[in-house]
């Protein structure tokens, strides 16, 4: 069987990408977010993962709200990412594990996640960047099954249905009849918010809290609804849905995780970015 | 949402009844993905609006380049940030113009919000 090894948690920016792009990743703007990333490769070149499941929300590259899925599985053999409206270079395009798709798509719906399933997925910065920032160089040498949760239009799932959809996915990995290593990624997140008159909310004692509670009690963010969520979080804070999947992913693995590392800095555009490597023990 | 639950001070929950009135403004903004729709817009601004329907409060917040007027008119912040893009405003000049502080001030309240 496969083997679930572990997940990592990570902010996406659409200016991380114009970042790398530029080279300012030493730039004193940039630096305490990006001086956070050599310790998360470094596990990764020791345990290389075959293949990641990467939770996140797009941003209106893939999905308009004329067809606008709660849950969406990628089940294609490649991923092309494209210009999301800023004109920042877009990356080449990333591989599919299209086995993996397939039955994490029958795992799901046969747990009673009627996921979406495509077959074509533009794949934007919130799936793209992070498989950039942990592999920065070269070729991504991972295959990727992106999942799609819908961060834009309410009504949002449930944040407890968000983490049996990831423990339903773990368990999909574990049952998964293959010799390949697999980690789970999260990206969004922590608390901000971009539109309205309270643009610029950042929440750091909730972001500590649910930091620390991804370690020792991962279900405690599922007490709330989504309403308190975006009012303790943000907006886009919401997304933080994303590390609640990845983490509940990791207890079908094991009912304990090692937490490796993090790193959390305010602020990078209007985000309390967080980065987190969980291992499973 | 549930609109009976306590309102969010300065936070528009982007719901069923809001997707409905922007349907036009965001799918607009959504068609800016593309490098040659931007250039079309710039060219002819009231003709492109004409081509999705914007009403008329949508269009004038098109033309006021206003934020919050947008969506009050149904806009969406994902797809309302690619209408920002056409004109090189990052997250950080939406926030200032939306709370009202120049963006030195408003990048001074997000680092303040790293002490609390």
């Amino acid at each position: 069987m496969a083997r679930l090894i572990g997940g990592l948690g990570t902010s996406h920016i659409p200016a991380i990408g114009g970042a790398i792009h530029k080279g300012l990743q030493q730039e004193p703007y940039w630096k305490p977010f990006f001086d956070g990333f050599p310790p998360a490769r470094r596990w990764l070149d020791k345990v290389k993962p075959d293949v990641v499941v990467i939770f996140y929300n797009d941003h209106g590259l893939n999905f308009f709200l004329d067809k606008m899925p709660t849950f969406a599985v990628g089940a294609a053999a490649e991923y092309r990412n494209a210009d999301e409206g800023w004109g920042i270079p877009t990356l080449p395009p990333f591989r599919g594990d299209q086995d993996l798709s397939w039955h994490l798509i029958e795992s799901l719906i046969d747990r009673s996640f009627d996921v979406t399933t495509c077959q074509e997925m533009m794949i934007d910065h919130a799936c793209t960047l992070p498989l950039k920032l942990f592999w920065p160089i070269g070729d991504c040498p991972v295959a990727i099954v992106p999942v799609c949760i819908n961060t834009v239009q309410f009504p949002l799932p449930a944040a407890a249905r968000v983490y049996a959809l990831g423990r339903a996915a773990g368990e999909a990995i574990n049952s998964w009849d293959s010799d390949k290593r697999v980690a789970v990624i999260a990206s969004g997140g922590l608390s901000h918010q971009l539109d309205g008159e309270r643009a610029g909310f950042i929440n750091k004692e909730f972001d500590t809290e649910f930091l620390a509670s991804l370690v020792s009690n991962p279900e405690w963010a599922t007490q709330f609804s989504i309403h308190e969520l975006v009012e303790k979080t943000g907006t886009q804070g919401i997304e933080l849905l994303m590390w609640l999947a990845m983490r509940a992913s990791l207890t079908a693995a094991s009912p304990t995780v090692r937490m490796l590392h993090s790193n959390y800095y305010i602020p990078i555009s209007n985000t309390a970015t967080a980065l987190m490597v969980l291992e499973a023990a | 949402m549930n609109t009976s639950r306590p309102k969010i001070p300065g936070t528009t929950p982007f719901d069923g009844v809001q997707a409905r009135k922007g349907y036009a403004l965001n799918k607009m903004c959504y068609s800016f993905n593309s490098a040659e729709n931007r250039a079309a817009f710039l060219e002819d601004e009231e003709a492109y609006m004409r081509k999705f329907g914007l009403n008329a409060e949508q269009a004038a917040a098109i033309r006021a380049r206003n934020v919050l007027a947008l969506i009050a008119a149904g806009g969406n912040a994902y797809y309302l940030a690619k209408f920002a893009g056409i004109f090189g405003l990052d997250m950080q000049d939406i926030g200032a113009q939306q709370t009202g502080l120049t963006k030195a001030e408003f990048q001074a309240k997000l680092r303040a919000a790293a002490n609390g």
